[in-house]
């Protein structure tokens, strides 16, 4: 009898194995920089060239950055959300414009409206490498501390706004308010 | 008059199709034949992370291009192909290897095709002697010949029906 089952056992094994392998996006790459210092970067802000933007400067709070460009074309599903819980107040959200023509971006954000606190201006894609950015739009959360805790592949939808974001930014905040 | 119609249309296609085409400057190869055949070697082991079954080599993806021309300047800048995998692991993940390395969690990707080899060859050598076992005669003993040679007698010319 046994051996008979053998074969059976193996086959819901494997199968489970598959199925669960069918659930998980293959273009989901868990970022290795979770927990690890956010790369440092200092260059011009997006719309006002003469000042720069750096991440020493977001040292003490808990910011999101979010990498865009206008030639993204799922940044633009997720653009009225943004703009949308960047009025909410909940966290800052920082752009990094990516690999974008400057006058592009303005006119992008013109049209569409703009949720960034300000956005850095990354010409070449140099701080993407920094940052493991395989492709727009990617989302960081960086703690008061530096430390990139979230990191988010595709565009940021309801569900993952209030499933994955926002919990975390809550509890960065509370730890933050009781230290 | 239809055929400049249908010529238009492709043109506005065509137009739209690079309005929301990347920025994309040249990609410049290095002057330093070394260099390039380094970066030909190297890149060959490495993948594109957004057309996941490229090499960075092969893809024309806008990233493979930037890790490219990075790799450039690190050799330029006398970084060695170890130090070059490093800063890319760091970054992207030992994903980005197309071999994996040996780490706790890829023994089973390494070792698991010799263990199920191995099982394999036990299970087969098992099975034969145990068959060789089963089927090697064994000797009559002398009560079960007198037997055999009392049925064979009793029953004469009957083997042919």
């Amino acid at each position: 009898m046994l051996r008979y089952l053998i074969p059976l056992v193996l086959f819901i094994v494997l199968a489970v194995f598959l199925a669960i392998g069918l659930t998980r996006d293959p273009h989901e790459l868990k970022s290795v920089l979770i927990n690890k210092p956010a790369p440092a970067f200092r260059v011009p802000q997006l719309k006002t060239p003469d000042k720069t933007i750096s991440t020493e400067d977001m040292r003490g709070k808990v910011w999101l950055l979010n990498v865009w460009a206008s030639w993204c074309v799922a940044c633009r599903e997720e653009h009225p959300w943004l703009i949308k819980y960047a009025q909410s107040g909940a966290v800052p959200i920082y752009g990094l414009n990516y690999k974008d023509r400057r006058e592009d971006a303005l006119a992008w954000l013109d049209e569409l409206g703009d949720p960034y606190t300000a956005s850095a201006v990354d010409l070449d894609g140099r701080i993407g490498i920094d940052y493991g950015v395989y492709g727009a739009p990617e989302t960081y959360l960086i703690d008061q501390g530096g430390m990139i805790r979230l990191k988010h592949v595709g565009p940021i939808t309801p569900d993952v706004w209030s499933g994955k974001i926002l919990p975390v930014v809550q509890e960065l905040n509370r730890q933050g308010a009781s230290r | 008059m239809n055929r400049l119609r249908v010529l238009s249309i492709l043109l506005i296609c065509l137009l739209a199709s690079v309005a929301i085409a990347q920025v994309q400057e040249e990609e410049i190869p290095s002057d330093d034949p070394v260099i390039e055949a380094r970066l030909a070697n190297l890149s060959k082991e490495l993948r594109c992370l957004q057309c996941q079954n490229q090499t960075l080599a092969d893809s024309p993806a806008g990233l493979a291009a930037d890790l490219r021309r990075e790799i450039r300047v690190q050799m330029k800048a006398g970084k060695s192909d170890k130090e070059i995998i490093a800063f890319l692991t760091q970054r992207y993940g030992d994903f980005i290897l197309y071999k994996p390395r040996v780490t706790y969690t890829t023994y089973l990707l390494w070792f698991g095709p010799f263990v199920l080899l191995l099982g394999g060859l036990y299970l087969l050598f098992h099975y034969i002697k145990q068959r060789r076992d089963s089927i090697t005669e064994k000797p009559l003993s002398a009560d079960e010949h007198r037997r055999a040679e009392e049925l064979l007698a009793s029953l004469p010319g009957k083997e042919t029906t």
